[in-house]
């Protein structure tokens, strides 16, 4: 089975790095999987976005026209993304930036107070982990453990140990705003 | 009396690093005499065997010709930059660059100074003529003003082609090089001076000093339009006002 | 199982070919290739290699000419506008019967264009950039880790034929991320020494390397051997990839990301009943057209999918000739077909 997800934000949000430690997590867990971004200028500042595409088999097209979810972190992404889910695909809405209730009725939309939790974990830097916490519970498509192991080396590899335990937190209390 | 030749001592030949080919050059051009100088360097530093020249587009394109070493013909303009991939791949040859003004100081001006500013350990010998020899006798970048070329019919003119650069004073400024020296060839002292120069440019590269550039202030009677003669005087009384001789880096000697 | 990396196409590339043995790198920086770039940089200096960060694309190109003069392996790397800066070197590479190997992470032009993925450069990676009768090895890699393995053998054509070899990728190879098991370093010793190399002319007659003859029937004897070389190439060298055209009515051609892509295209078509093949050149050139003359015989359409206005396209028809429909769909600008794009224009063409 191929799974796909777009996670999307202002350059800041940390969508690209969420993205990578899937992609990796994915990996590690045996699957196939493509990680490809949006490059250049538009990442300083405005709308970033990256594609993730996990599967058993090798991965043709690592760009998705219906990808199966969509992590949306601010306006412009939820406009942007939300008419591109698959039917019956995950929307993960990120209420504390979004104004507007998503308008599909045929996905299942998740409405997460992303900066809210983030902020209660102590560091609203880790919206990035709150919404991969969240996609994690909604798809199940790799184990939260796995996900875990793989942000604490990455941030090991970039000397921020100190920073694991706050992220692990995010991604804990991502998964749990899912019922 | 006849002379016994048996019993006379060689006191001048041809440098063994140098090819018995004959030269392409005009009657009274210097180029001979810088290829002989650099010969004759190569052999006094025992150097033959680990020597790579390289050959400029222009009128000493044959330089490959003339030296008993390896070499290479690079693009015009880039002799700099090819000597520099040559000289990381094999830190242990000797490499020198041969270049006219129009290759070092006009189509390869970036690559010529960059070169210079990392300090590459080669040696760069820069032969200033102040004319295109081999395309007909167009303009150089280092043409004097008012003079007569085929592309500057009625003299070079500083208002719509600028003054003859002085490059060697470029590459004087930058902190790596750590020999940049001007030398000419007009008469016999000055043909001393500029041995002893490139001998030390080559010398710096074998004790890993550095970059070294030697330029040599040289003649075109072809596309001057005068004899060997007037040539030489012409370096001496005219070329050497705008482009004083001598040492402008000599660090560390 | 080798371990696995999840890399950039970029880093892939850079890594393979230090394993490959690259040891001296020059470039200057430009997007999308940069991590490229960085990897050397970061990793050259650390093995003892050379890194130089070129003060121009025409300054790295021309120190891969001396350092491949001086039989080493070689390479740089650049992105559209600064390939186009190479050429004049390219050229010089193939006069002179050197090894290299460069990449292209194509971006959109013409001019400075953009930074977006795009396939726009095929013209002037197969059809000689530069001045004068001479090819390159062009290889197309579709995925990350082909990428990695095309690097490798590129350095080894380079010097079986001493010949510069491409390879033509695209911002969008260049910037993924996939797994990759990376290949063991190659051992240097192993490899064959380079007699003609300009080494130092210790106790033989000395090596002169250059690309030029003033003499007409020189030049033309320096000539026909480089097409003598190229004919052993286009004999041994080809490469290509078929999927699904056993049972085929159609087929795409296409070349490196947009394969993949292709790929993706074929699973839903065959899902609707659309018989859909893929043919997939490896080597653009030596150009596969035999094997695909011989596909077009079997087939009603030829669909060649390209981000350009159509240079594969040329080769295709040059291959099918009148054996096949042979439509053409293109994007252009930087932008890349999506899957649904893509079968919108099969199903035009689908009995």
């Amino acid at each position: 089975m191929e799974r796909s997800v777009v996670i999307a934000g202002f350059g800041g949000q940390g969508v690209i790095l969420a993205g990578k430690i899937l992609a990796q997590a994915g990996m590690t867990h045996g699957l196939e999987v493509t990680w490809l971004p949006s490059y250049g200028p538009e990442m300083r500042g405005g709308t970033a976005n990256c594609t993730v595409v996990l599967s058993d088999e090798p991965v043709g097209s690592p760009i998705v026209d219906e990808p199966s979810a969509v992590i949306a972190l601010n306006l412009p992404s939820l406009d942007k993304f939300e008419p591109t889910v698959a039917a019956a695909g995950v929307l993960i809405v990120n209420q504390s930036l979004i104004g507007r209730a998503a308008k599909r009725s045929d996905i299942h939309v998740y409405a997460v107070p992303i900066n809210e939790i983030a902020t209660r974990v102590g560091n609203p830097r880790t919206v990035n982990m709150v919404a991969l916490g969240a996609y994690l519970k909604a798809t199940r498509v790799v184990p939260l453990d796995v996900v875990k192991r793989v942000m604490a080396e990455a941030m090991r590899d970039g000397g921020k140990e100190k920073l694991i335990a706050v992220n692990e937190k995010a991604l804990d209390e991502g998964y749990a705003a899912i019922p | 009396m006849p002379v016994d030749i048996a019993r006379m001592t060689k006191v001048f030949g041809r440098p063994e690093s140098l090819t018995q080919a004959r030269s392409t050059y005009c009657p009274g051009c210097h180029h001979g005499i810088i290829t002989r100088i650099i010969g004759q360097t190569i052999d006094e530093l025992g150097i033959a065997e680990r020597t790579i020249g390289i050959a400029p587009v222009g009128c000493s394109v044959f330089a490959y010709l003339w030296y008993r070493c390896d070499a290479l013909q690079a693009a015009h303009g880039r002799a700099s930059a090819v000597a520099t991939g040559l000289k990381r791949a094999r830190p242990d040859l000797v490499v020198f660059s041969y270049q006219g003004d129009g290759d070092f100081a006009s189509i390869g001006t970036a690559e010529s100074i960059h070169a210079a500013n990392r300090g590459e350990n080669i040696t760069v010998i820069f032969v200033n003529n102040q004319i295109y020899g081999m395309t007909g006798g167009e303009m150089a970048p280092t043409t004097l003003v008012g003079q007569h070329t085929a592309t500057t019919p009625d003299g070079r003119d500083p208002a719509t082609t600028g003054y003859p650069i002085r490059f060697s004073e470029l590459i004087a400024q930058l902190d790596a090089p750590v020999y940049v020296t001007r030398q000419a060839l007009y008469d016999t002292r000055r043909i001393m001076d500029c041995t002893k120069a490139v001998k030390k440019a080559f010398q710096n590269q074998v004790e890993g000093r550095g970059y070294s550039l030697v330029e040599i202030l040289a003649t075109c009677p072809t596309n001057w339009h005068m004899s060997p003669i007037q040539s030489n005087q012409h370096v001496a009384d005219t070329v050497t006002k705008v482009f004083p001789l001598g040492d402008l880096v000599n660090r560390g000697a | 199982m080798r371990e696995r990396y999840l890399l950039r196409g970029n880093e892939a590339i850079a890594e393979s070919a230090i394993r490959a043995g690259c040891q001296c790198y020059f470039a200057y920086p430009i997007t999308p290739q940069g991590e490229l770039v960085e990897h050397m940089a970061h990793n050259m200096p650390r093995l003892g290699r050379t890194f130089i960060q070129a003060e121009s694309e025409v300054a790295a190109i021309n120190m891969v000419y001396g350092a491949a003069a001086a039989g080493v392996r070689t390479m740089t790397s650049s992105s559209s506008p600064g390939i186009s800066l190479k050429q004049e070197g390219i050229s010089y590479l193939a006069g002179a019967n050197l090894p290299a190997v460069i990449v292209n992470v194509v971006r959109g032009g013409p001019g400075l264009g953009n930074i977006a993925p795009s396939q726009c450069d095929y013209f002037q990676a197969v059809k000689g950039g530069g001045h004068g009768d001479y090819h390159m090895i062009v290889l197309g890699p579709s995925t990350v880790p082909e990428a990695g393995e095309l690097t490798m053998l590129a350095f080894d054509l380079a010097d079986r034929y001493r010949t510069p070899v491409m390879i033509l990728a695209d911002g969008l190879l260049g910037q993924m991320m996939e797994p990759v098991e990376l290949p063991a370093p190659i051992d240097m010793a192993s490899l064959p020494a380079k007699e003609w190399a300009a080494t130092g002319a210790r106790g033989r007659e000395p090596n002169i390397i250059l690309s030029f003859d003033l003499s007409p029937d020189n030049l033309k004897k320096m000539n026909l051997a480089l097409q003598a070389k190229y004919a052993e190439i286009r004999k041994n060298e080809v490469r290509y990839e078929e999927a699904e055209t056993e049972d085929a009515d159609i087929v795409i051609v296409a070349y490196g990301s947009t394969a993949r892509i292709a790929k993706t295209v074929v699973r839903m078509a065959r899902a609707e009943g659309i018989r859909l093949g893929l043919f997939r050149p490896i080597t653009l050139w030596p150009y596969p057209y035999e094997p695909l003359r011989a596909l077009a015989d079997r087939v009603d359409t030829v669909l060649t999918v390209e981000m350009s206005a159509g240079q594969m396209w040329e080769d295709v028809r040059l291959a099918v000739a009148e054996r096949a429909n042979t439509p053409f769909y293109g994007e252009m600008g930087g932008i890349v077909p999506t899957p649904k794009e893509i079968l919108t224009e099969v199903r035009k063409h689908a009995r």
